[in-house]
């Protein structure tokens, strides 16, 4: 059953990663990519690693694949244009990938595999305390340091990213609820009795 | 029996069966909660609503759903079709899956998982797909704004929940369903439960769980006075169907929630009286009514002003709970009434 699983994850996650490249909609990218981040969350959760395979889910799948599919829906690309825009730079493309594709074989080749490392991998959670607990016991006593500072470096670039964004634009008219919360009904309003058929 | 059971194929039957029983309950409850909504708005109008067809009109689901089934699917022209049909089924379908990890009673639970409200989250984070993809795949342009509304508050509203649960997490020590409500256990009853500890959340929770399963006041994304009916302006029959279907499921999940998390679950409210999966349906059915009478008595919120509660008041809030309750839970303060892991594990 295990590795009935095992492979159904790991065949979606290929198949659904190859079709995010090759489907012709970016949006139909966008959604096997969801079914690419699904399935590795199934291959987690084979692993024994059920508390990352959730957070993939929630980060990944619900918070990031909706930004993803915000942007690419609203996108209006003319996609003749870019194909032959493509054509033009293939050689030199696929020239790159052969490279690439060379140097990845002599590396992997060369990679030895300890005998002991299959069964590390599998083995994620430590005897007699569970997932989230040693996650946590990592994260926030071992390296609370590390941790922090890397949770710096976001915040700086979050903080980089509004700064670069944000103007005030004095011709806009803006809402402003508290100011509208604070009117005071009995000034703003006034009630009239109108006469049939005389108007105001 | 025994020894079938214990096959992989006897297992495989009996956790068949298991779901079916679950489904079959959701979708039962689902027929009533349509009538029951109905019924409560037209009270509060002075209405009498649905009563025509059966007894006191407990049929006229039934009929509805029938009458759904019936009609003509249209798909529009130049509508990505596959995406088109498969936006209702994902509402749906996910909306079922949640109740996976929700217990009914003390080990009435489909799947007792270590990350079972994890589980849920991240399964209800995923039904704003069903929003999004319907809305695009119309092609048309009232959907696609409604859509795009509709995602923004989900997705905002996600964020508070998420802070919410996990201050109930810090009380617990634990995220399995069960133990959250075993951890509120206790000589005193309804006193022992988390909504005296974590009252403010509470408030927080059911306001943004409106605003999550896009109900009203915070209807926006199927305004009918703006946006004719927002992402499902173009779908007719079945489809339709499924998406009103998986609305109301997702709803009876959030009762199911604030019972299980704040309101004990299965536990009986009075020390004494057996505890059962009665409370708890009798909890989700409470909390249904509060779902029902807030639709009926409170008007529209403006879009600038949801985004604006969600993002400067309800994010903030229940980010600074979370801090507060990691001191009380730490320091142990009124002898560790936020802080019951001995019993969480």
């Amino acid at each position: 059953m295990m590795v009935f699983s095992f492979y159904l994850f790991a065949t979606l996650v290929v198949v659904s990663g190859i079709m995010v490249v090759l489907a012709r909609n970016p949006v139909h990218s966008v959604l096997w990519l969801i079914l690419t981040f699904s399935s590795a969350a199934g291959l987690f959760i084979l692993l024994g690693a059920e508390f990352v395979a959730m957070i993939l889910v929630v980060v990944y799948v619900g918070a990031i694949a909706v930004l993803f599919l915000f942007v690419v829906m609203m996108l209006d690309v003319d996609f003749t244009a870019l194909k032959g825009e493509m054509a033009k730079y293939m050689p030199l493309a696929g020239l790159i990938a052969l490279v690439i594709l060379v140097q990845l074989g002599l590396a992997i080749g060369n990679w030895q595999i300890a005998p002991q490392a299959g069964d590390l991998r599998a083995a994620v959670t430590p005897e007699g305390i569970d997932n989230t607990r040693a996650l946590g016991l990592i994260l926030y006593d071992q390296y609370l340091y590390l941790f922090e500072a890397s949770s710096l470096v976001l915040l700086v670039a979050m903080i980089g990213a509004i700064m670069l964004t944000m103007r005030h634009r004095t011709d806009v008219k803006r809402q402003d609820a508290m100011a509208q919360m604070q009117r005071d009904p009995d000034v703003q309003l006034k009630l009239v009795d109108v006469k049939p058929g005389q108007g105001l | 029996m025994a020894e079938f059971i214990a096959t992989p194929f006897g297992t495989f039957v009996i956790i068949l069966l298991q779901a079916i029983a679950m489904i079959a309950f959701v979708m039962m409850s689902l027929i009533f909660l349509v009538y029951g909504d109905r019924k409560i708005w037209a009270a509060v109008q002075m209405r009498r609503g649905p009563n025509v067809v059966g007894p006191w009109g407990l049929l006229q689901t039934f009929a509805d759903a029938g009458k759904y089934v019936l009609k003509e699917i249209v798909v529009p022209a130049g509508a990505d079709k596959f995406v088109f049909f498969l936006a209702p089924v994902m509402s749906m379908v996910l909306a079922i899956l949640a109740w996976a990890a929700v217990p009914m009673a003390e080990g009435w639970v489909l799947a007792d998982i270590n990350v079972g409200i994890l589980f849920i989250f991240a399964v209800s984070s995923l039904e704003v797909y069903g929003v999004i993809m319907g809305g695009w795949a119309s092609n048309s342009k009232y959907p696609f704004l409604g859509s795009l509304r509709s995602a923004a508050q989900m997705i905002s509203y996600e964020v508070s929940l998420g802070l919410i649960i996990i201050g109930v997490i810090i009380s617990t020590g634990s995220m399995n369903m069960s133990d959250i409500v075993r951890a509120q256990d206790g000589s005193f009853g309804l006193l022992n439960w988390y909504w005296l500890p974590h009252f403010p959340m509470l408030v927080l929770f059911f306001i943004s769980a409106l605003a999550e399963t896009n109900r009203p006041p915070f209807d926006l994304p199927e305004a009918e006075s703006e946006l004719v009916a927002g992402f499902m302006v173009e779908y007719s029959s079945t489809p339709y169907l499924l998406f009103m279907a998986g609305e109301y499921i997702a709803i009876w999940l959030m009762c199911a929630l604030i019972s299980l998390l704040f309101f004990g679950g299965w536990l009986s409210p009075i020390p004494g009286l057996p505890d059962g999966v009665l409370w708890m349906f009798l909890k989700m059915v409470f909390w249904f009514f509060m779902f029902g009478m807030v639709k009926a008595i409170t008007p529209r919120y403006r879009y600038d002003q949801l985004m604006r509660i969600g993002w400067k008041m309800f994010l903030p809030m229940s980010l600074g709970w979370v801090v507060i309750v990691a001191f009380l839970a730490k320091f142990e303060v009124f002898g560790a009434f936020w802080a019951r892991f001995a019993i969480g594990g």
